[in-house]
């Protein structure tokens, strides 16, 4: 681990889907346990920045870096394998796995260097103890809560240095979006860094250290949470607040 | 009586070897959403190199498991060499699959040659079993066990294994697979070899039955392709039943029709997705 230097470092990225330029020269910094949130109104390219870092869609210029290493041009597992883990919008369970299985698919010892507690069945369905119960369900069996639950759960499983999380609250009643703060600031807790990708403004600014606001791509505005709470401008213009 | 239980013997051993084929379409389409036009051409190939290896050897098992590693080989290389560079190019894909019928059709004639050739099966598979009043080949009950067995032993891989977990989440959802850490380019490698190996396997296995000759790659390439889609992509359980639906259908039309062997199978199929189009056992897609 590099002491001292960001967990994650995007630079100048530049990302298309085919002729469509969305990404225009995207740069940020993630400090390791900070939780940092990126918003912007639909179709601003905020799960385009996600794609970008995973590696599911390669930025055609610019640098990704994650833990030191230049991973820019690395295979979405290859990533996953360095730390990064991904809760997607949409949540994405597998339907044809049980929850178990979907659990064990990524799992991955966790050092404990840091003395941190690894991760594993135990520690996750003590997090999530409603899963508990549906261990052998299929993945398609699970109320919309519940496949957020298991979409956080199963990310765990993977001992990442870092999570994206794309819309966590998307569709979530306010009582589990309030449970979903809750367990962010548990993680906040352990060293774990934090890409937080968000509409929902007020969850976002609640729970996050610094915040960016995105705009077609490009980063508008750059702030703490309180900062932009109290900037009606940038609010009105760009989140439409 | 014994009229309709031969024919029904003979359905499910022709949908035996269906199965064997199309449960390897069914994987390669179900993970990587090729549509392998190869595939029965990989089928004969198999035949060949098993007829080869029975050859040098005299060992008919020794025969089967070459025909299928051959074709393992052969598949792994023409998907990482080939099919890997055009992913998401799906009319790319297939015409690269149909250009390699060409080439292996050609290769054929010049290693082995235009005329139809047969294979003994061992001495012990040779006989005629009899129950009653019913005889039938042991062949052909062999082929019935050895696919059975073979399902198994996919279920087996599938739905207990971590692998068999991974391939699953891969069918479901790849690029989501490799967000979770699975190796794809590996589930890739493992899913067009083993679906090879199987359609190379069941070339050898086909033929001390069917023979071997040019153009049956073709005559039964279309029974997999219903196979698989009237039982649904990527399903296991699909592929069983709806190759021995296909077997039986086919063996009872060729009876009675025999001048629409083709309508009699195509038109059930037909029927089926009318009413089911992602198949019996399929998701929706
Ligand atoms: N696979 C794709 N192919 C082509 N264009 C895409 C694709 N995915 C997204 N886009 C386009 O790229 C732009 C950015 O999309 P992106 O999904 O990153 O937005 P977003 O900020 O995550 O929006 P939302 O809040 O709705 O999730 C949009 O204009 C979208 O239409
Ligand atoms: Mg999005």
């Amino acid at each position: 681990m590099t002491d001292n230097g960001p967990m994650l470092k995007v630079e100048d990225i530049h990302t298309y889907y085919g002729d469509s330029y969305v990404l225009q020269g995207l740069s940020l910094e993630i400090a390791e346990g900070q939780v940092m949130a990126v918003l912007g109104r639909n179709g601003m390219g905020k799960t385009t920045l996600i794609r970008s870092i995973i590696g599911f869609t390669k930025p055609r210029t610019g640098k990704v870096t994650f833990d030191g290493a230049d991973i820019t041009a690395l295979q979405p597992h290859e990533i996953v394998k360095l730390g990064v883990a991904l809760v997607p919008q949409g949540r994405r369970i597998f339907p044809s796995l049980t929850v178990m299985e979907n659990l064990l698919l990524g799992e991955k010892e966790g050092s404990d260097d840091g003395g941190e507690e690894p991760w594993d069945m135990d520690r996750v369905l003590a997090l999530f103890p409603r899963l508990k119960e549906r261990l052998r369900n299929m993945g398609n069996q699970l109320s919309g809560g519940e496949q957020q639950m298991l979409a956080f759960a199963r990310s765990l499983m993977t001992n990442p240095k870092m999570l994206l999380l794309d819309e966590p609250t998307e569709g979530l009643a306010p009582l589990l979006v309030r449970a979903m703060g809750e367990t962010l600031s548990k993680l906040k807790e352990s060293k774990l860094a934090i890409l937080l990708v968000e509409q929902n403004m007020k969850f976002a600014l609640a729970s996050c250290d610094y915040v960016h606001v995105l705009n077609r791509g490009r980063v508008v505005h750059s702030s703490t949470p309180e900062e932009l709470a109290a900037n009606e401008e940038i609010k009105s213009r760009f989140l439409g607040v | 009586m014994t009229f309709w239980l031969t024919q029904i013997f003979n359905g499910v051993s022709y949908g035996a070897i269906v199965f064997l084929l199309a449960m390897g379409l069914s994987l390669i389409f179900g993970v990587m959403k090729v549509i392998n036009v190869t595939h029965g051409t990989y089928f004969l190939v198999g035949a060949y190199f098993g007829l080869t290896t029975l050859k040098q050897t005299g060992n008919f098992f020794l025969a089967i498991l070459i025909g299928g590693i051959a074709i393992a080989v052969m598949g792994i290389v023409i998907e990482r060499v080939f099919l890997r560079r055009l992913q998401g190019n799906d009319l790319g894909q297939v015409l690269i699959t149909m250009g390699f019928v060409l080439v292996l059709q050609d290769a054929i004639l010049v290693i082995w040659g235009p005329d139809p050739v047969s294979m003994d099966a061992p001495k012990f598979l040779a006989s005629t079993g009899r129950i009653g009043g019913f005889s039938f080949p042991m062949y052909r009950l062999f082929l019935i066990v050895f696919a059975a067995v073979t399902a198994a032993a996919l279920w087996f891989f599938e739905s207990r294994t971590k692998i068999g977990s991974s391939v699953r989440a891969a069918v479901d959802d790849v690029e989501m697979a490799g967000g979770m850490g699975v190796n794809v380019p590996v589930v890739f490698s493992l899913v067009f070899g083993l679906g090879s190996f199987l359609a190379g396997m069941s070339g050898v296995l086909a033929a001390p039955w069917l023979g071997i000759q040019a153009g049956l790659d073709f005559e039964i390439l279309p029974f997999a392709f219903v196979a698989i889609i009237v039982g649904g992509m990527g399903s296991l359980k699909g592929a069983v039943v709806a190759s021995l639906l296909v077997g039986i259908i086919d063996n009872l039309g060729k009876t009675f029709f025999p001048e629409f062997a083709y309508f009699t199978l195509f038109l059930p199929m037909a029927v089926i997705l009318a009413i089911r189009p992602s198949g019996l056992f399929g998701r929706a897609m």
